[in-house]
């Protein structure tokens, strides 16, 4: 067993899942290693002279010293090509349903399985001709991958120079060489498999500025905390707030083409519920089922931790490799603070120094580089493309002070704050508007502009009554509402009206749990029609209970899925401006 | 516990250190692999390798270190990680925190032998728990369902009655409309000796002991032992549940000692301790245990979770309550102050939470009008949490005529629907019912998270005067 002959690589320590070996001379930092009988994979994370230290990505029990390590040469690479959407992996690529059809419901110890299914054949349209010139990133082909995606078959970043052959039109197997390319340093070839290392982010012709939303359907995000196709944002939530709902909410109505969702050390029945629940549910733009633009990353908490490091680098790798054909891609990690604390614990089992609560001090560059690889593109062929993150914090305590809260907060531009309070009231989003933010108003601000005009000053207005609300139950909270006069009670009832109106949305709600950018609007001019009336109806000396008394109320509170779109809405503005006209018309009478 | 060994035995330690051995040049030990320590009496005890390199292996004696003596102990490596086995005649019987029999009887017979570690379960393979399981607590089953494969921990302090509502539950919880009954792992993890009676005298009383197995690591065990009892009492109930096909309980008391001892032993490993001393991988270790729950395809049977944990000083910030409920699928969370008013259950309303409710009531489970009345006094006894506040400043007397309404409401949710008998099963019918007697305290147009529908069904003021 001891594999002690000279030149070979074998373990001399064990240590969970760090691995010291010997006889590794020459091995290079990320480099993928084999190690033991059962082929655990690992990668290099240190390297001195002829020993080395490994992250072993499965349990390690009964590994002994001696046992050989298998060097491959090649940094942690994944395979990318049509067959990915659709697909559920775990966070080194593996994926899980060919791992249940191989070796049924546990996960065994060195189980593999090929990440793309080699023998399935997709329909080839090529794009190259002999003769041609190409360079890295131009499309080389197309595959129609689903109904909803088109995938665009790339010359790998890096090859340029003249086709020398192309297959024809035809149905080929992911393997198959589909053109050749002469480059200086000899032949290319072009297959639907390429290979690309996950930790190192792929390469783009420029950054663009971002400016399209990214629509999400949830109202208190558009309206008031959007996000850019492009962006990244930030959500944290101590537990029981409601983080992986809002993220699911998010990955299932996002506009973006395509979606990533990475499970990364969360629980396993929430996978399965995402895993159950999107082959079921359907696009509202197109009509198609939602997994059809979807990749799912399963790294669950009791899955091997130096996986769980790695799932979020996969998922963004992939995002990358989709956004370089042109498309916007979103990618969902839920929770980042789980994957920090992989980095925390690999860190401490190889004796490093922590920084802050234990964190190796690299915690903000690595947050950095991650959140870096987000952002809109002009692609090496020449495209728009996109990739937007939403990261989830999981603060210990609720503490939004603690380390990978303060650090992502550096490197995003949208706070999406979640709030305890609101949880317990059951307020779901619990998303709390005043202490939110998104950066990207400037960037979105035209596009909804154009859905409804004069839409920066609607959003202020509301905004100023939600601050004032805050302002007088704080108040209200020493005095007593009663002790307030009408003029401010207004902003009370208005913020109960916004609040049950407008910002809260069931999940569960078939009617409300996607909302479109006009019925958005509408809703909130209805709220404001409301609002405005109420406002000049007791400036003139009129009473809010007669107000708050009017028929219409409850039902401008029930509109979001009381009514079916912007038209319906509307119209129960025009009600809401009518029934306060009438009171004041009947005040004045009186 | 028995193991076949590679025959190697080196006497002799270079060091003894808390519970932790260092063997030097060992050859052929293996990670996680299982150690027979002997002293100078010849008393046997187990231990684990922790960390093994050419030169030396550091082995954790789960039995603790007491009497050895790091010259004459002897350590013989068995060539196996911790197994345990496995069979359905373990029901009924008392085992120590390592699986071994500790009433007196045999070691059960079986062919199968566990690692206790066991693998994960495949995301894949996971079937979505959806089964309501009526555990006859309106507390629970009115606003925080329990559904079948769930995790639901109940968060508590010290002097709370957690024992007697968790045994409340256990004898109670079944499928309404009946079928075979849960069969129950019961692990306690450096409990006093008293409170794995009162459990134990419980499951005899109700006739559940026949169906319970019970691993003890009390609290004069050694602390590295309550590290394996989860995993060996988990290791059961997968067999049961998943090779046998039965509806297993798992209740896991209490997870604070637990995570005390993880700590012991990472202090004696010289770690890098992360918040209150804790380990930095407290996290994944404790999903480690949690994730061991649910249900699988393939297989009819199932694991409901229920670990019992004492927040100190109350602090649900915590730590160990703060990353279990990270995990698990919501929390029961007890409160003192209710308590104190005599409340019993003392099921806090608001922060206790059970995720998977929203899939296992309503129409075809429990009753169609049941989410949106559990949505519904969630909402209303938050208010009612505020106007208390408000109270408490400016006088009851000068609240409005709307605040006193609810004022009366929060008095009756929890005289009427919370409070009830330790030996009262309610059906869900009456725990529905009862919600909606105290909700018609409210004025209607107050309740604006139920349909009109619902409300004309449902809804019934009392007459006036």
């Amino acid at each position: 067993m001891a594999a002690e002959a000279g030149g070979k690589a074998f373990v001399t320590r064990v240590s969970g899942p760090v691995v010291s070996a010997s006889g590794m001379a020459g091995a290079s930092m990320y480099e993928v290693v084999r190690v033991g009988e059962l082929g655990l994979v690992g990668e290099v994370v240190r390297q001195a002279g002829d020993a080395a230290v490994v992250q072993v990505y499965e349990d390690t029990s009964m590994l002994k010293p001696g046992a050989p390590v298998l060097r491959t040469g090649a940094p942690l690479s994944l395979w990318l090509g049509p067959g990915l959407i659709g697909n559920i992996y775990d966070g080194v690529q593996r994926p899980l349903p060919a791992l249940l059809a191989k070796g049924g419901t546990w996960i065994k110890r060195g189980e593999r399985a090929d990440p793309l299914d080699l023998a399935r054949r997709w329909d080839w349209e090529p794009l190259l001709a002999p003769g041609q010139a190409v360079s890295g990133g131009q499309a080389a082909g197309l595959v129609r991958e689903t109904p909803l995606v088109t995938h665009k078959v790339l010359v790998p970043p890096g090859v340029s120079g003249t086709v020398r052959s192309a297959a024809g039109p035809g149905s080929y197997a992911a393997r198959e060489v589909l053109a050749v390319v002469d480059t200086p340093s000899g032949p290319a070839e072009i297959r639907m498999l390429q290979e690309w290392p996950v930790r190192r982010p792929r390469p783009a012709a420029e950054r663009v500025r971002v400016s399209e939303p990214l629509v999400t359907g949830q109202r208190v995000i558009d309206a008031f905390f959007p996000l850019a196709k492009g962006g990244c944002a930030c959500i944290p939530g101590g537990f029981g707030t409601g983080k992986t709902i809002t993220q699911h909410q998010l990955a299932k109505w996002s506009d973006a083409d395509i979606i990533i969702f990475v499970g990364c050390g969360e629980r396993g029945n929430e996978m399965t519920e995402v895993l159950r629940e999107f082959p079921g549910l359907r696009d509202p733009r197109t009509g198609r089922p939602l997994m059809e633009r979807t990749i799912l990353i399963a790294n669950t908490s009791n899955m091997p931790v130096a996986a769980r490091e790695v799932s979020i680098y996969t998922g963004i790798t992939m995002a990358e490799y989709y956004r370089d054909m042109g498309l916007d891609v979103a990618v969902f990690a839920d929770s980042t603070s789980r994957w920090a604390e992989a980095l925390r614990e690999m860190s401490s089992r190889l004796e490093e120094m922590p920084a802050e609560e234990g964190f190796p001090a690299s915690l903000p560059s690595r947050l950095a580089q991650f959140y870096e690889r987000g952002g809109a593109v002009r692609t090496l062929g020449g495209e728009r493309g996109s990739v937007s993150i939403v990261g989830a914090v999981s603060p210990p305590g609720g503490d939004f002070s603690e380390p990978v809260t303060q650090h992502t907060r550096r490197f995003t531009r949208v706070f999406w704050s979640l709030d305890t309070e609101l949880a317990n009231a059951r307020h779901y989003p619990s998303i709390n508007w005043l202490r939110s933010y998104s950066d990207y108003l400037d960037e979105v601000g035209p596009a909804w502009e154009k859905v409804r005009p004069g839409w920066s000053g609607l959003r202020a207005e509301a905004m100023e009554v939600l601050q004032r609300e805050e302002h007088y139950r704080q108040i209200a909270r020493l005095v007593g509402p009663d002790a307030l006069p009408d003029a401010q009670r207004l902003y009370l009832f208005m913020g109960g009206v916004l609040r049950d109106g407008y910002l809260s949305q069931s999940a569960f709600d078939a009617a409300d749990m996607y909302c479109a950018p006009d019925k958005q609007a509408a809703l909130l001019d209805l709220a404001m029609t409301l609002y405005r009336g109420a406002r000049d109806y007791i400036k003139e000396g009129g009473g809010l209970a007669e107000v708050a008394a009017l028929p219409c109320v409850p039902e401008v509170v029930r509109a979001k899925s009381a009514c079916a779109g912007p038209a319906e809405v509307a119209a129960l503005a025009a009600r809401v401006r009518a029934e306060v006209e009438a009171l004041a018309a009947g005040r004045e009478g009186a | 516990m028995t193991a076949r060994g590679n025959g190697l035995e080196y006497v002799g330690a270079a060091k003894v250190e808390g519970p932790l051995v260092v063997v030097e040049r060992v050859r052929d030990a293996g990670y996680d692999e299982l150690v027979e320590i002997s002293g100078p009496a010849g008393a046997r005890r187990l231990g684990r390798v922790l960390d093994v390199s050419d030169e030396r292996a550091v082995v954790q004696v789960i039995e603790g270190t007491e009497g050895l003596c790091g010259a004459t102990l002897r350590a013989r490596f068995l060539g196996e990680s911790l197994r345990l086995p496995v069979s359905g005649e373990m029901l009924g019987r008392v085992f120590d925190g390592l699986g071994r029999p500790a009433d007196g009887g045999p070691p059960p017979l079986s062919g199968d032998r566990r690692d206790v570690n066991g693998a994960p379960i495949n995301p894949v393979a996971r079937r979505y728990p959806r089964e309501f399981i009526q555990t006859g607590i309106s507390a629970i089953d009115g606003m925080n369902a329990l559904v079948r494969g769930q995790k639901l921990p109940v968060f508590s302090g010290n002097g709370l009655p957690h024992d007697r509502v968790c045994a409340q539950l256990v004898r109670q919880a079944k499928l309404p409309g009946g079928g075979p009954g849960f069969c129950i792992v019961f692990a306690a993890m450096g409990v006093k000796r008293d409170v794995a009676d009162f459990f134990i005298r419980d499951f005899a009383a109700s006739g559940a002991l026949a169906r319970t197995a019970v691993f003890l690591s009390l609290a004069d065990a050694p602390g590295v032992e309550r590290l394996l009892t989860p995993r060996a009492a988990l290791t059961l109930a997968e067999h049961l549940a998943f090779d046998l096909g039965r509806h297993v309980l798992v209740v896991l008391t209490d997870m604070t000692n637990y995570c005390e001892g993880l700590r012991e032993m990472g202090t004696a490993r010289g770690e890098i301790p992360g918040r209150k001393g804790y380990p930095g991988y407290l996290y994944s270790d404790l999903a480690s245990i949690y994730e061991r729950a649910g249900r699988v395809d393939g297989s009819p049977g199932s694991i409901t979770q229920t670990a019992i944990l004492t927040m100190p000083s109350d602090d649900i910030s915590h730590p160990v309550p703060d990353l279990t409920g990270y995990i698990t699928e919501g929390q029961i969370v007890l409160d003192r102050e209710l308590a104190q008013r005599g409340v019993y259950p003392p099921i806090a309303g608001l922060p206790s939470l059970s995720r998977l409710m929203k899939d296992g009531v309503g129409e075809g489970y429990t009753r169609a009008d049941h989410p949106s009345l559990a949505s519904q006094l969630f909402a209303c006894y938050a208010y009612v949490k505020r106007v208390r506040a408000l109270a408490d400043i400016i006088g009851e007397e000068e609240l409005s005529a709307a605040d006193k309404v609810y004022l009366r409401f929060g008095e009756a949710f929890e005289k009427k629907f919370l409070t009830q008998g330790e030996r009262e099963d309610r059906p869900i019918e009456r725990t529905l019912d009862l919600g909606w007697e105290t909700l018609s305290l409210l004025p209607r147009e107050e309740l604006r998270r139920v349909s009109a529908e619902t409300l004309d069904r449902h809804y019934r003021p009392a007459p006036e005067g």
